[in-house]
This record gives C-alpha cells, sequence and structure tokens, in this order.
C-alpha cells in the first residue's frame, strides 16, 4: 500500500457524555494516527454514534478533551471541527433533499468558496470564477464517486445506495484531514457494500484521508480497518489490531452476550 | 390602591378568557402536534353558529322561550363544531401526517381563511348579539377594605367562573377518561400510541372537536361581551404570545400564562401607555412572548425542547 | 416539436450554469421581458396599469422577498408586511428629511433600513424555528404597525397619520404617468429577480437551502448557521423593504400604516405558497394569481348568480374569495407543495418529452 501510518493526529482523552441522568459514553480515550482506518464497533447502543458526535462537536461532553494535532479542544463545536478539517457523513443520510446531487456536494466546498454576497449577487469575475472553479473539483469527485449520470437529479429521488454515495461525496469535498462515517454500509446489499469498501480504501488510500468508521458488518471491519476500538455501553472494552480484538475475551462475550 | 386592584382585577378577567383560546391551542398541539392557527376562526364560527341560531330557532319552532332557543343553538353550534372538526381531519390533517411544523402552521392558517370565508357566506357578517342572560350590571366589591370599594362587571365574574369550570372539567377529562389517557399518549408519541392500539385518526376528531366545543364557549363568552363581529377571528392572535409564555404543551401553562398577559397588558397599557402614546397592549404580549423565544423557548410549564441527530 | 434540447451540448461549466440552460427557454425569457417593455405600453390602458400591473410587479417583487427567506432559507415570517412598511416609512424619512435625496437612493437606504431591522428580528431564529418563529415575526408585524401609528416622528408629525410624496423623478425621469411607473417598476423587478436568482443559485443560496432541508448536517460540513440564516433575514427583508417603499411612494403615492397590516403579511405568503416555494419564477405565478383571482371572482361571481336568478353582493364576494385561498393554500400545501411553478416545470418537462411519454 502507497500509503504510510503517520503520527497520532486525533487524541481524544477522558471522554464522558451524559444525556440528563444517562451515562452514554463513560471516560474513552483512544487515538488516531494519520493515514490510517480506524473503526469503532460495538453493540446496539453502546455510544458510537455519541462517540463521532463528540469528535466533530455536535454533543459537548461534560468531562475530557479532544487534541486534534496538538491544539487542545475542550469545546468542540461542528463548525470549528470542520474548520479543522473533519468531515463526516450520517447513519441516516443527512443530504439536503431539495437540492440536486451537484448542489449537495458543492456545499461541501462552503468553506473554501470566498466570494462576499454583493460579488455573488451580482455574479462579477471573482464569484463566477470561484463558481466554475469549485464545480471542476466537484466534478472530480462526482467521476470518483462513479455519479456523473445523476448529477442534475434531486437527492430525494434517489435510490438509498446512492444517497450514502452522494452524502461520502459531499464529506470528501470539505478535503477533510479526518473522515468521519456513521455506519456507511448499513442497509446495503453485498454488491453495494463492496462498492462502498472500495470508495473508502480509495479515499484512504489515494488522498491520504484519516478515516474513522462505526460499521456493523464484522467482515468488512476486520478488512479493512487498521485499529479498532470496541465499545460497550458507553464504556471502551477493547482497542487494538483486528486480530488483537478479535481475541479479547471481553469483546467476545459482549458481542456474544454471555455475563456481564 | 383601589384602581390599581380594578386594573389587576379586570386584567385577570381578561386574562382568563385568553386562557380560554391558548386552551385550544394547547389540546390540538398537544395531541396532533399541530398549532392550529384556526383557533380564532373556530371561535369566530362557533360564535356565528350560535348567534344565528338562536336567533332563527324560535321563528322556526314558534318558541318565544329564549333559554330553550339557547340551548338548542349551543347543540346545534355544537354539532357544527363536530362536523368542523371531522372534516378537517378528514381532508386536511390525515394528509399532512409527518409534515414539519411550519407547513402545518401554514395549513391552519388555510383552514382559518376558508373557516373565516364560509362561515361569514352562510351566517352574514354584520355584528349579532349572544345574549344568554348574563347579567350586565357593575357591582362594588370590597367596599369595607377602600374607600368607595372597587367596581367589577358581574358579566366578566361569570365569565371567569365558566371558563374556571371549564378548565376544571378538562383536566378531569384529560386525567381521569380513557379518551383522556388515550389523547395523552398520543400526546407523548403518536408511533407508539399507533403501535398499542390507539386510533390516531379518531383522537385527532376529538380533541379538535374538544377545541372546537372549548372555540365556542370562548365565543359565547365573547360573544355576549362584544358582540358577535369579525374582529373575535383576531383574538387568536392575541391569545398567541399566551402559549409562548406558558408553554405549548401546558394546560396549566396556558392558564397561567394567559392571566399573565392578560394583567400585563392591562398594566403596561395604563401605566406604561401614556409615556408612549397608548395603544401598547397589541404588542407588550408579544414583546414578552419574544423574550421568553429567546431565553427559555419553552415557555413556564412546557417540555424542552430536546433535537437529536 | 419545436422545443428540443438535442444538439444543445455543453462544452463549459459555465455555460452549464446559465440561469437558463435550454436555448429555447432563453429566447422565450427575452422575448417575454422585450413585451413586457414594449409591447404592454403599447396595449394597455391607464386603468389596467394602476389597477392590476403595477401591483402585480411591486407585490411579486415582495413575494420574491419573502421566497427568498420562506422558500429558500426555510425560515418562516407572517411580518412581512412590518417589513414592507419599514422600508417605506424609511425611504419616506429619508427623502423628506435630506435635501436632495434622489428618488432611487430613498428607495434603497429605505432596503437597507428594512434588511438591518431583519437581521434583528431575525435572532430569534437562531435559537427557534417553525411555529416559534412563526411568532417572533408576527411580534415584529405588531410592533411596527403600532409604531407608525403612533410614533409621530416616523410620520413627520402630519396630522392625519397619513404620508404623502410626489414628483417622483429619476435621473431626470419624471415618473407621473402610469405607463413610466410601470416601467420604473418593471426595471427594478427585473435586475432584482436576477440579482436573487444569482444568489439561489451560488454558494449563499446553496447554505440557504442546506440550512432549510437539514441544519445540523449543514453545520457539520462548515456552514455557520447565524450567517446563512442572518444573511437570508437581510436580503429578503431588503427586497421586501424596497418593495414596501415601491408600494407607498409609486402605487399609492400617500398611504397609512393600514396599507401594510398582517393581512398583507398573510397575502405574501399565500402568493409564495400557491406560486412555488423555493422559486423565483414561483414568486411571479403567486403574486399574478392572487392578484387576478378576485378581480375575476369580483366579475364572474354576481355573473354566476345571475344565472341562478340570485344577486351576489360584494361582502359575499370577499368571503368567498377567502374560501377560495384557503381551499387552495390547503390543496397546495397538501397536493403541490412546489405550488404554481412546479406544475409550469413539470408541463415543461412533458413537452420536452413530448411525443414520447417515457
Amino acid at each position: 500500500m502507497a500509503r504510510e501510518i503517520g503520527d497520532i493526529i486525533l487524541d481524544l482523552k477522558g471522554v464522558s457524555l451524559s444525556f440528563g441522568g444517562v451515562k452514554a459514553l463513560t471516560d474513552i480515550s483512544f487515538d488516531v494516527r494519520e493515514h490510517e482506518i480506524r473503526a469503532i464497533i460495538g453493540p446496539n447502543g453502546a455510544g458510537k454514534s455519541s462517540m463521532l458526535n463528540v469528535i466533530n462537536g455536535v454533543y459537548r461532553p461534560q468531562e475530557g478533551e479532544i487534541v486534534l494535532r496538538g491544539e487542545h479542544f475542550s469545546k468542540m463545536n461542528p463548525y470549528k471541527a470542520a474548520c479543522a478539517g473533519i468531515a463526516r457523513t450520517f447513519q441516516n443520510i443527512a443530504l439536503f433533499k431539495g437540492m440536486s446531487v451537484l448542489d449537495n456536494i458543492m456545499t461541501g466546498r462552503t468553506l473554501k468558496m470566498k466570494a462576499n454576497l454583493l460579488q455573488q449577487a451580482f455574479r462579477l469575475g471573482a464569484a463566477e470564477r470561484e463558481e466554475l472553479a469549485h464545480r471542476a473539483k466537484v466534478e472530480e469527485i462526482i467521476d470518483f464517486l462513479e455519479i456523473q449520470h445523476i448529477r442534475k437529479t434531486p437527492v430525494g429521488r434517489l435510490p438509498y445506495g446512492l444517497q450514502k454515495r452522494v452524502d461520502l461525496g459531499r464529506a470528501l469535498a470539505m478535503e477533510p484531514q479526518i473522515l468521519l462515517l456513521d455506519e456507511p454500509m448499513a442497509g446495503m446489499n453485498v454488491e453495494e457494500k463492496q462498492d462502498m469498501s472500495r470508495f473508502i480504501l480509495d479515499v484512504n488510500d489515494q488522498f491520504g484521508t484519516t478515516i474513522v468508521l462505526i460499521e456493523h458488518d464484522m467482515g468488512v471491519v476486520m478488512d479493512i480497518s487498521d485499529r479498532v476500538v470496541v465499545l460497550d455501553y458507553g464504556k471502551k472494552i477493547g482497542d487494538g489490531t483486528p486480530d488483537e480484538v478479535r481475541a479479547n475475551p471481553e469483546v467476545i462475550s459482549a458481542y456474544l452476550g454471555a455475563s456481564h | 390602591m383601589a384602581f390599581f386592584l380594578e386594573t389587576l382585577i379586570g386584567g385577570l378577567m381578561a386574562g382568563m378568557l385568553y386562557s380560554l383560546v391558548a386552551l385550544g391551542f394547547v389540546l390540538i398541539f398537544k395531541a396532533s402536534g399541530v398549532f392550529n392557527f384556526a383557533q380564532g376562526a373556530m371561535v369566530l364560527f362557533a360564535a356565528l353558529a350560535m348567534a344565528r341560531f338562536s336567533e332563527w330557532i324560535p321563528g322556526w319552532l314558534g318558541v318565544a322561550n329564549p333559554i330553550i332557543a339557547n340551548i338548542l343553538a349551543f347543540i346545534i353550534a355544537a354539532l357544527i363544531m363536530f362536523v368542523v372538526a371531522w372534516l378537517i381531519e378528514r381532508l386536511v390533517l390525515r394528509h399532512l401526517v409527518n409534515q414539519e411544523g411550519a407547513t402545518l402552521l401554514m395549513a391552519t392558517l388555510g383552514i382559518a381563511y376558508f373557516l373565516e370565508g364560509v362561515g361569514q357566506t352562510i351566517f352574514g357578517s354584520d355584528i349579532y348579539k349572544i345574549d344568554v342572560g348574563m347579567p350586565k350590571d357593575p357591582v362594588l366589591m370590597l367596599e369595607s377594605v377602600f374607600e368607595g370599594g372597587i367596581l367589577i362587571n358581574k358579566e366578566d365574574f361569570y365569565a371567569a367562573l365558566i371558563a374556571a369550570a371549564l378548565v376544571a372539567a378538562l383536566a378531569l377529562f384529560f386525567q381521569k377518561t380513557g379518551t383522556g389517557r388515550a389523547l395523552r399518549a398520543v400526546a407523548d408519541d403518536h408511533q407508539a400510541a399507533q403501535s398499542i392500539g390507539i386510533p390516531l385518526n379518531r383522537i385527532w376528531v376529538i380533541v379538535w372537536c374538544v377545541a372546537g366545543i372549548v372555540a365556542l364557549v370562548a365565543g359565547i363568552i365573547w360573544g355576549s361581551k362584544l358582540g358577535v363581529q369579525f374582529s373575535l377571528a383576531t383574538v387568536a392572535l392575541r391569545a398567541l404570545p399566551v402559549v409562548i409564555l406558558g408553554g405549548l404543551t401546558s394546560v396549566p401553562g396556558a392558564i397561567v400564562g394567559g392571566l399573565i398577559i392578560g394583567v400585563g397588558e392591562k398594566l403596561s397599557e395604563v401605566y406604561l401607555g401614556p409615556l408612549v402614546g397608548g395603544g401598547i397592549e397589541i404588542w407588550f404580549a408579544y414583546m414578552l412572548a419574544l423574550v421568553f423565544l429567546l431565553f427559555r423557548p419553552q415557555g413556564l410549564f412546557g417540555e424542552k425542547i430536546i433535537d437529536r441527530v | 416539436m419545436i422545443y428540443r434540447e438535442n444538439g444543445q451540448f455543453k462544452t463549459t461549466y459555465k455555460t452549464d450554469q446559465q440561469i437558463f440552460p435550454i436555448l429555447q427557454d432563453r429566447w422565450a425569457v427575452l422575448v417575454l421581458i422585450a413585451f413586457a417593455f414594449v409591447g404592454i405600453p403599447l396595449l394597455v390602458d391607464e386603468y389596467m396599469f394602476r389597477a392590476i400591473l403595477i401591483p402585480f410587479l411591486i407585490l411579486s417583487l415582495a413575494a420574491l422577498g419573502v421566497n427568498l427567506l420562506v422558500g429558500y432559507c426555510g425560515q418562516i415570517t407572517l411580518g412581512a408586511g412590518a417589513f414592507m412598511a419599514i422600508g417605506a416609512y424609511a425611504a419616506y424619512n429619508f427623502a423628506i428629511r435630506i435635501d436632495g435625496m434622489p428618488l432611487l437612493g430613498a428607495l434603497l437606504l429605505g432596503g437597507f433600513t428594512s434588511a438591518l431591522v431583519g437581521i434583528i428580528f431575525g435572532v430569534p431564529s437562531l435559537r427557534v424555528r417553525g411555529l416559534y418563529l412563526a411568532i417572533a415575526t408576527l411580534a415584529a408585524q405588531f410592533f411596527w404597525d403600532w409604531a407608525f401609528l403612533r410614533i409621530k416622528w416616523f410620520t413627520n408629525y402630519s396630522t392625519s397619520g397619513s404620508v404623502s410624496v410626489s414628483n417622483l423623478e429619476v435621473f431626470g425621469w419624471s415618473l407621473d404617468g402610469a405607463v413610466d411607473k410601470y416601467l420604473f417598476c418593471l426595471i427594478l423587478l427585473v435586475v432584482f429577480a436576477l440579482l436573487a436568482k444569482n444568489m439561489v443559485r451560488g454558494a449563499i443560496g446553496r447554505q440557504w437551502m442546506a440550512i432549510r432541508d437539514m441544519d445540523v448536517a449543514a453545520e457539520v460540513i462548515g456552514i455557520r448557521p447565524m450567517y446563512a440564516k442572518l444573511s437570508a433575514f437581510a436580503v429578503s427583508s431588503f427586497i421586501v423593504g424596497v418593495a414596501g417603499a415601491l408600494w407607498g411612494f409609486v402605487h399609492l403615492g400617500s398611504w397609512e400604516p393600514a396599507a401594510f397590516s398582517i393581512d398583507r403579511s398573510f397575502q405574501l405568503l399565500f402568493m409564495v405558497i400557491i406560486g412555488g416555494l423555493g422559486s423565483i419564477m414561483g414568486s411571479f405565478f403567486g403574486a399574478a394569481f392572487i392578484i387576478v383571482l378576485p378581480i375575476f371572482l369580483n366579475q364572474f361571481l354576481p355573473w354566476l348568480g345571475g344565472l341562478a336568478g340570485l344577486s351576489i353582493s360584494v361582502a359575499t364576494v370577499s368571503h368567498i374569495e377567502f374560501m377560495i385561498f384557503g381551499a387552495l393554500i390547503v390543496f397546495f400545501l397538501i397536493v403541490e407543495p412546489h405550488g404554481l411553478a412546479r406544475l409550469w416545470s413539470t408541463g415543461k418537462e412533458k413537452l420536452r418529452l413530448w411525443p414520447f411519454p417515457h
């Protein structure tokens, strides 16, 4: 493989999150290295999605901090996370339903577009040039994801598998350093899963993007990820390479439902 | 002091009526998540029906007794409100299940226009009287406490009593009857309620029907005070801030919110109004609501709104 | 068979991103605009201008502004009338208090004032949405209704409470005749429609729509909700404010606060719903529909009543108008939330494929 796993880029330290009295995450620490594919697995309700929501600032943890390339964030918010190069996809696709595929992916370029309101209204030189330059970039992503044939289709009309791909495309348009994927293959058939795995590996390979993903399909996770974190009831019960995790007795008991 | 108390009591009386209209809002919002902008139109519609039937019935049946005429008119108006509720569920709500709040709001705005149009086409658009025999004479109270006592309108007093009785009846209905429990279940979670066999559509008809009756009572009280006319429909606009203040999902909130707004309007108009040219009661309540929206959107008694990703 | 795009290949992204990518559409729009500028002034009489065309142009402009906020950014407003009023009264005050203020300057300053107030009343949108926001905008409506009625400074201490303007002139072109007024409004409408279209097909428009469709996801990809929402409030209020100033200055000439009451706000919202939420074209359709329908009913219903031997009073016609509007709103929300504009584009789509149904 072309990529080389680098230093720690994202480090979570002692993160705890609760809603009202309900603890969603308890004192979780793990790190993510540059260019790696890091999976978070665990049974339903283990706190996986909450973990992603903490990383990109949708939820504010009560305790703990996030260290991103040496910078400490005790209060992350989604906008800061986006500026810092974190993109994500959503478990229940959160596309902009009233917009076309092209526009959806173009929104991913928001942070990189600088023309002000007046320039845009009059579509003066700068705004027009910028629009075209970013369109070209977006077309590259469309090519990469092989969705040229639907670029002008409103996303609401697309089948589920394609929507998932557009969701990925929108995240990629941000040219993120870290890409968070929330169950990218949930509800897909085998073929779609294969396609999606290929895209994820290609993204990681070609752009060197660090990927943190949540996935239920064990086969896929073990195949494509470098290291795996296992959560259960909001606690970390395992961390390591796929083989190490597979051999971890606690993980086995959590998955097979043996005694707690 | 006596003047202040008079103002205060006047405000409380007006507030009681706001509470009644607000109660209609809350009932429907709780059970269907619809913010019913048409509540005011329903008040107008119900009051028009009541006023006109009580006028027509003596001629049709040859009964001169106003009590019988009023009772018959009340029954007919209530039946009409039932039909209106049923039609709204059938023709509108059923087709808008799971739509966003704003869409539903606009739909009820459409219903409001429609009801106002139909009501005035059928029943006419002049000013009509409702006379249910409420005494109009003012009485002096607390003469022993203050010199000269304070002046209270008997009609207001009875109106407040009726409103309070209605609120109590509704509270009982909600807490003690099976239908009331079903309503609360639906309010908590549509799908869960449906899955244990509560018929959503019927519940909605019932709740709109109850809101219709509340509108009828409010319409009768306002109508006998001010006459039945188009401006009744705007009462809803006056009562809107009440539900923000009290909390959209809270019956006690509607009551307390209504009283606060009623008193606040009167006091601000009397003591603050002259400083800025008067007429501030129109927007005072709204500004109060705006402050709540910014700092406590769930209102005084409402449930906190949590958005999940 | 004429409506075909065969052979119209796009070789650059620029040509692909035109407002009307299909050649026939571009021609049709150009012909329509040319007709509006040249043909209509030759064909139409004074009454038609004053009663229908000028109100249509101005209310189209206002509906356009409302549509940017409600249709594109998803922030409901029931206070558009207040922002028309702010535009009108601000323009009036700029015009009378600053010597030599040109008409165009007063109109635009009216728009800017309205935009500023719009930003302030847009702040609640950062905390609440849907009906809660509707109530915040109602607060604006009632507050400004009152302010323009009771705070005498705004009306320059006019004893009757109404204000009036006269001798309208733009760069030496005096707007006395109905045709001149019509042309002036038409120019402004075309310019603002173009600017609005540019915005909604550009980065800011995408931000608005993203906030409308899924605000959490929008924030995650780096859209600041505050900027997106407040810019929508500002731009929308600006356009609505200019429309209000035009309504006062050009259409009415002299006016009272009642010209911009809550009924006006509802009317604008209805235009947007019936015409099509999230469509520039829809704003025009909606405005046309809502202006023409009452005029049509006023002619048609008495005639219909006459056939049936009934006499239908003016009041009844206006009640029936209420019913029809109410029913139409519900109908469009249920059956076609994108309004007349969607019906139009569906028709065009069919025409492109005709005579082959698929």
